[in-house]
């Protein structure tokens, strides 16, 4: 490891805010209700839009009559897919390092056919948003249902019709991995148990829905989206390209936005039809999905049906994973991250923790007649996670060994790195051992164990259940960059000294709530020397920040923050050489302290930021002959010694069951996270908290259910199930620290973690609670109908 | 037929007087005639809590009440019980604990606290968590929000 940035200056740095729990600077303002949201945004002349949205899965639409809209009050203008075509290019979410991938072309309203209920087909644009819905109401389409595709199971029948002919089938991906000899290792093994999971459709609800303004200035064809997505320049560079713009004249401005997920972080048809509906209009066009459009349009995500193997030897040596994976993707692939990530997330990361030799998978993603599906937080990892520790479980009781001693058993060693998984991912530094360890210390597994035995002689069944995981973070541009996708991996951070010594601090990361200000602003204060009230933090903005990636996977502190620390050390040393030119002193000598130029050595102050932004601005006729003061730095940064911060955890829970009604009351959850060094351990166990919850949410409740004709049915927050407080656990939060070599701030990412380990936790404790029954689950969501079903009582 | 109506109320100690469509729900005036957009629409069927406001002294949905109901009526909104400062010890608490994150659901659920703390202010952990449950938060898991509560609560005895 040695050839690795190992210098920790920014650890080592007096009056470091690295490791406090410094609150965040933008929190008040929310906290008063002074938030700016999309939907906050009003423009002059602006107009809504809503759109006609397709009642059936998969059906043509032969004639469509816009009159009677047309002449409705307040409506601007009725326009169809064939007339929006006209000004904008069709995308295909594929991705060349998905060998073989194939879409769709997908146009912001269809040309012709619907292939989803709930597609946008016609939009409708008046003066607010009610007449606009009235408006729609009077667009008369004449239907010709078609058949439509909604098992995955069934999709690549020669029976079923095929969504888009020009494809030929309905295959979108098919990945194949086949490691080591999987067919000897069954052979050599003492035990080989078979499971299948499956992993209920369900979608992010972010409490504020996808919204943008677009407002197209026709004299400078400049166009303005203020937007909540999570990545304001990977749009900016999908709307210049699919409206032949200038890129340099599309600027996305995302101020607060109402939390994403991953949600928010693709492109959906009705978001770039706003946009040409204000190109069409010169004026500015409003979209705010409800929220009936948001189940039917945000991305959904899982729905995926695993059947998995294991192969152990009776001292619970672990010899071989194998899975096969099914999972439908709805009508088009999602441009541009696709929607085979998923999939290929969970082909690369079974079995993640452990050393075994032998691998073989199949991951086949289809097309059907259903809402789109996409990446939505901790890709692929609640999936892999609960497939292996699923399995894992299965195994320690096939062999009688207790879940925690088979797990530790195979753990890579906490002294084993760098080393590679068995698919041949590379692993930096983890610590599945000492997680584990501190895992059991917070939870007190012998006295948990007591208890549930006890319970259980009183006839209250209660289980435990672990699942350890890795975790995939800061993401180079092996993720998306190879494949095509204009997603920046690198982000960068421009700091400038203004006159007063405070600082701007511009990043290309963005803030969806997760406390990337915060974490922006203590590396920034560090880094330079002042204290975080003197900085400004400033974020999404297209034509005001450096070029970056947004948010996503758990990018934010360990990329753009590490890019803000090596800036922040450039301005740092920028502002010494002319503080030294202004005290005639070597600058080498001096530092920056709290705001002030002080000696290096003894600490002694000698001017303040203040002073030296005034005698740079002012008078630089003070200044030597010659000597230019330079008092704004730019750094970028990407990892580039390894392809993603692997990081990894162990979670546990601990659940009773009421065998009567089949209700599961979650009692308690612990999870220890690694990520690395942690900047402020408020925020990431506030992300280990809720991660954890939206894990549980699709372990335990949530689902988007669907008829066979491809109808959502719980489309609206009565039924469909988001967790609430009151059905919540307390969560204990606990961290190993292993710092990334592969920065100087050695920060990795947090956000995933919970999400992750969750729901493969619960179920293995479910089943430990419903093991004197010999009954088992692993369909998610744990419904109280499964219960009772596994039960043999209904 | 006239669809539209005359309101009067007083929002945030302040009289208001506008004609709107009978249909216009309380929270579209609020956000879209008075510009008071501190009060968020989330679901606009009473299920999510984003839009609660008190009226008359007590919280409700402002997405399940038209303007017209309101008319006569004393109406607090975020944006007026901050300027007050009769929940800062509450926001205090929210910031310091982070028990907000994208701050969506924020105005909304600090509002049902407020009552709370109101109307049993030595509500148990789990009556606490049993209050908010009309409230939904995506980001923190709610246990922050359970602490923060607890926290003003303690500062306020103190």
């Amino acid at each position: 490891m040695t050839d690795m940035i190992t210098d920790r200056w920014i650890l080592d740095r007096p009056n470091s805010y690295i490791g406090r729990s410094v609150p965040r600077p933008n929190a008040p303002r929310l906290a008063q209700g002074r938030g700016t949201f999309v939907d906050d945004v009003e423009l002059k002349r602006m107009v809504h839009v809503a759109f006609v949205r397709s009642p059936y899965a998969h059906a043509r639409m032969k004639s469509i009559s816009t009159d009677a809209a047309k002449a409705a009050p307040g409506v601007v203008a009725v326009v169809t897919g064939k007339e929006l075509a006209k000004i904008h290019d069709p995308w295909v979410g594929v991705l060349t390092h998905l060998e073989g991938i194939k879409s769709a072309p997908q146009y912001a309203l269809p040309i012709d056919t619907a292939r989803w209920q709930g597609e946008g087909v016609v939009a409708v644009v008046a003066d607010s948003r009610a007449h606009a819905e009235d408006a729609v109401e009077l667009v008369e389409i004449d239907w010709e249902v078609l058949p439509a595709v909604t098992d995955a199971e069934t999709a690549l029948d020669a029976s079923t019709p095929v969504i888009h002919d020009d494809l030929g089938d309905n295959l979108t991906w098919r990945r194949n991995a086949n490691i080591g000899d999987v067919d000897a290792a069954y052979t050599n093994a003492d035990h080989v148990v078979e499971e299948t999971f499956v992993f209920g459709r369900h979608t992010g609800v972010c409490l504020e829905a996808r919204a943008l303004v677009a407002d197209f200035e026709p004299s400078e064809e400049q166009l303005t989206v203020w937007h909540n997505n999570q990545c304001p320049h990977m749009i900016q560079n999908i709307l210049a390209t699919h409206y032949h713009l200038d890129e340099h004249r599309v600027r996305v401005i995302t101020r607060d936005v109402g939390a994403s997920f991953g949600i928010k972080v693709h492109t959906y048809a009705d978001e770039i039809a706003t946009v040409g509906l204000s190109i069409m209009l010169k004026r500015p066009v409003k979209f705010v999905a409800d929220r009936m459009e948001s189940f039917v349009t945000d991305i959904h995500a899982r729905d995926h049906r695993v059947k998995g193997k294991i192969a152990v030897k009776n001292d619970g040596t672990i010899v071989a994973f194998e899975i096969d994976d099914l999972t439908g993707i709805g009508p088009y692939s999602m441009y541009p991250r696709t929607s085979g990530i998923e999939a290929n997330q969970v082909v690369n990361m079974i079995g993640g923790p452990y050393r075994f030799d032998n691998y073989r998978a199949v991951a086949t993603v289809v097309f059907q007649n259903k809402n789109m599906m996409c990446q939505y937080r901790a890709v692929g990892h609640p999936i892999m996670c609960a497939v292996t520790e699923g399995l894992v479980d299965a195994a320690a009781k096939v062999v009688g060994m207790d879940p925690v001693e088979i797990r530790q058993k195979n753990f890579h060693p906490d002294d084993a790195y760098p080393t590679k998984s068995a698919q041949g991912l590379p692993f930096e530094n983890l610590s599945h051992e000492e997680s584990m360890k501190t895992l059991l210390e917070a939870m007190d597994y012998e006295a948990l164990k007591a208890d549930r035995d006890e319970k259980r002689k009183e006839g209250i069944y209660r289980g435990i259940g672990f699942a350890s995981f890795i975790e995939v973070t800061n993401p180079s541009a092996a993720f998306y960059g190879v494949g095509g996708a204009r997603i920046s991996a690198q982000d960068g951070a421009t700091l400038r000294l203004d006159a007063k010594g405070n600082v701007f601090v511009s990043t290309g990361a963005t803030e969806q709530g997760q406390g990337m200000e915060a974490v922006i602003s203590q590396v920034a204060a560090t880094a330079v020397g002042v204290p975080p009230e003197r900085l400004k933090i400033i974020t999404g903005d297209t034509e005001h920040t450096p070029y970056g990636g947004g948010t996503w996977g758990s990018r934010a502190a360990g990329i753009g923050g590490e890019a803000v620390a090596q800036a922040g050390r450039a301005l740092r040393e920028q502002i010494l050489v002319a503080a030294g030119a202004m005290l005639q002193e070597d600058a080498a000598k001096l530092d920056i302290r709290n705001g002030v130029v002080v000696d290096a050595d003894t600490g002694n102050e000698r001017i303040g930021l203040d002073e030296v932004g005034r005698i740079c601005y002012y008078r630089p006729d003070t200044l030597p002959d010659g000597f230019q003061s330079e008092l704004v730095a730019t750094r970028h940064y990407v990892p580039r010694k390894y392809p993603f911060a692997f990081t990894n955890g162990a979670q546990a829970s601990y659940l009773e069951v009421d065998v009567e009604t089949g209700f599961i009351k979650l009692l308690r959850h612990w999870c220890i996270e690694e990520c690395g060094t942690v900047i402020n351990p408020l925020l990431v166990d506030e992300q280990i908290r809720g991660g954890v919850v939206q894990g549980l949410g699709g372990a335990m409740w949530e689902e988007c259910l669907y008829d066979a004709d491809g109808q959502m049915l719980n489309a609206n927050l009565a039924d469909y199930l988001v967790p609430m407080a009151a059905e919540l656990p307390d969560i204990d939060c606990g961290h190993v620290v292993s710092p990334t070599a592969d920065s100087d701030l050695g920060a990795k990412g947090a956000g995933e973690a919970g999400t992750c380990g969750a729901p493969a936790c619960v179920m293995n404790a479910l089943n430990d609670a419903l093991s004197p029954f010999d009954a088992k689950i692993t369909s998610m969501p744990f419904t109280p109908k499964k219960v009772l079903q596994a039960l043999g009582k209904i | 037929m006239d669809k539209n109506v005359d309101v009067t109320m007083t929002v945030n100690g302040e009289t208001v007087t506008r004609r709107v469509e009978a249909r216009t729900n309380l929270v579209d005036f609020l956000r879209y005639e008075l510009g008071l957009t501190g009060s968020h629409v989330g679901c606009e069927h009473g299920v999510c809590g984003a839009c609660t406001v008190r009226v008359d002294g007590r919280i409700v949905r402002g997405c399940l009440m038209v303007a017209a109901q309101a008319d006569g009526s004393d109406v607090w909104t975020i944006e007026g019980v901050t300027e007050t400062g009769e929940i800062k010890a509450l926001q205090d608490a929210f910031v310091e604990r982070n028990a907000l994150q994208c701050g969506f659901c924020t105005p909304g659920m600090l509002l049902t606290v407020a009552e709370l703390m109101e109307r049993k202010p030595d509500a148990s952990r789990e009556e606490i968590r049993e209050f908010i449950s009309g409230n939904f938060c995506r980001c923190t898991g709610y246990q922050a929000i359970v602490d923060a509560v607890a926290m003003a609560r303690a500062k306020g005895d103190a």
